[in-house]
């Protein structure tokens, strides 16, 4: 996604340079002004200064409200209240320059921010009195260079997410290019993650070495106590492929296939599973998983004012999940520059092998969760979405370029249900 | 599965158009773009967190825990 935005930035970024009666790449390097008398070398120098000063090319702001209900959650052993409400929001500030090599180069430098309540969490202590609270930050880094004229990008990635009970670490490296027409373009990406579960355990499973640092808490994340809870590493590695092609003036697809492993501490301590002897313990899972997920997007100008965008993916994995996902979205255009799309994407999985409902392991399962995630169940998600740019600017404010506001209704067959509402921003 | 057999069958019975740029303009709408809007960024977040199926969306593979 981030080579086709960088393609869009880096066409629009062209077209501003033109307009603005500056010397574009190609002409800088193509027709250069030959040096005469009348023509000192010195102007094609300023120029070059300019092109190859950092600026900011686009800040995008995104933020999200997500509100849930459901009565299986994990913490409580695949019964109680699953709701969560939870706001997110991010700020990516793209800064793009041209090297030596008149390279265009582009830093993408983003930040988010969540807050979330869930009203399971605070049933990790046996009394409820854990905190429902918690907080998300997640820096990121991304540097791409583009070589126009061989149709090629080279980039590195670096990001960080942290909570209180887990903390992430990743890392990527990525590589396109386009085929000798330009209608094509391949896509690699390596990626690693280097995480961190932090082993808080429900308070009655609680070890007696988890001691209170300051001598005042009585459970995770109640403001109160700093634990010297331990902490278990997970690591995921993955490699990400991609194929776009051009098919003809209206249609263009593209093939998509990740081939992702896992390993470490791959539940989560304060899972509880209840046996059908009725005792109870912390779920327990394989601590490793290969997955194997493989799509395609196929999208269609249909006219003059209708674009149909469509998704699938299959994916399986060696815990014994199968899934299908499929979508579509047809984007209206009422103006060239307002358009209005409705959604519709479906889903469902098998349940993994390691799944079972509240009560309904056997003490001598090797593997054990009561985790609705790895359930059998089929979801929908609809909603319509609104996105307005013109070429003015939005509300003829010229900086704000672009405005994208998003609604959605989910339901799973596990009875879970969420709205969630968006909005993006995206200045110039 | 299916999408994807029709997917391959498309490709092989009509050989792709050689397109000159003047030729791309529906192609290079915002609207045509093969991949993910920036405004469904945290919808793919909670998918992942509430599916157990993840990956081939252009999107991250891991990291975050999305444990509530």
């Amino acid at each position: 996604m981030k080579k086709i935005y960088l393609s869009l930035f880096g066409f629009a970024m062209l077209c501003r340079v033109n307009a603005g009666a500056q010397v574009s790449n190609n002409s800088l390097a193509e027709n250069k002004t030959p040096f005469t008398v009348s023509s000192p070398a010195n102007v094609s120098d300023t120029s070059d200064y300019k092109l190859h000063k950092i600026h900011v090319d686009e800040v995008d702001f995104v933020s999200s409200y997500y509100n849930q209900t459901g009565d299986h959650s994990a913490v409580t052993g695949g019964i109680g209240t699953e709701a969560v409400t939870d706001v997110a929001n991010s700020l990516t500030l793209n800064l793009v320059w041209l090297n030596k090599s008149q390279n265009k180069n582009t830093l993408a430098v983003g930040l988010g921010f969540d807050y979330h309540t869930a009203a399971s969490q605070a049933y990790i202590s046996k009394t409820g009195a854990s905190s429902p609270t918690g907080t998300r930050l997640y820096p990121s880094l991304d540097w791409t260079v583009e070589n126009a004229k061989k149709g090629n990008t080279f980039g590195l990635g670096a990001y960080y997410s942290g909570e209180f009970n887990y903390q992430s670490l990743g890392a990527d490296l990525h590589f396109s290019q386009k085929t000798t027409d330009r209608n094509g373009e391949f896509t690699a990406k390596l990626q690693g993650y280097f995480d961190k579960v932090t082993l808080i355990y429900p308070s009655e499973f609680e070890p007696a070495s988890t001691t209170d640092l300051n001598g005042n808490g009585n459970g995770y994340g109640d403001g109160g106590g700093h634990r010297n809870y331990g902490s278990s590493p997970r690591t995921t590695l993955s490699a990400s492929f991609s194929y776009s092609q051009m098919i003809n003036s209206r249609l263009q697809i593209m093939l998509l296939g990740d081939v992702v492993t896992q390993h470490g501490f791959l539940s989560l301590p304060f899972h509880r599973v209840y046996f059908n002897n009725g005792k109870d313990t912390i779920e327990r899972l394989p601590s490793s998983r290969f997955k194997l997920p493989v799509g395609a997007r196929l999208n269609y100008f249909l006219g003059d004012n209708i674009i149909i965008r469509t998704y699938y993916r299959y994916y399986a994995d060696n815990w014994g999940i199968r899934s299908n996902t499929a979508g579509i979205e047809v984007p209206y255009k009422i103006t060239p520059f307002f358009s209005i799309s409705p959604f519709y994407r479906y889903y469902n999985q098998s349940a993994s092998k390691y799944f079972a409902p509240y009560e309904e392991h056997a003490p001598t399962d090797e593997y054990f969760t009561s985790n609705y995630e790895y359930a059998k169940f089929e979801s929908s998600f609809y909603g319509v979405g609104f996105r307005l740019a013109p070429p003015d600017g939005v509300f003829g404010w010229q900086g704000l370029h672009e405005l994208e506001i998003r609604y959605g209704h989910y339901t799973q067959t596990t009875g879970l249900a969420s709205n969630v509402v968006s909005i993006s921003l995206g200045f110039k | 599965m299916n999408v994807t057999m029709c997917i391959v069958l498309l490709l092989s019975v009509s050989s792709c158009v050689h397109l000159k740029e003047y030729q791309k303009s529906r192609l290079n709408d915002s609207e045509m773009v093969l991949g993910n809007r920036k405004v469904e960024k945290n919808e793919l977040n909670f998918e992942s967190y509430r599916e157990a199926a993840s990956g081939a969306n252009a999107g991250k593979t891991g990291g975050g825990c999305g444990c509530n």
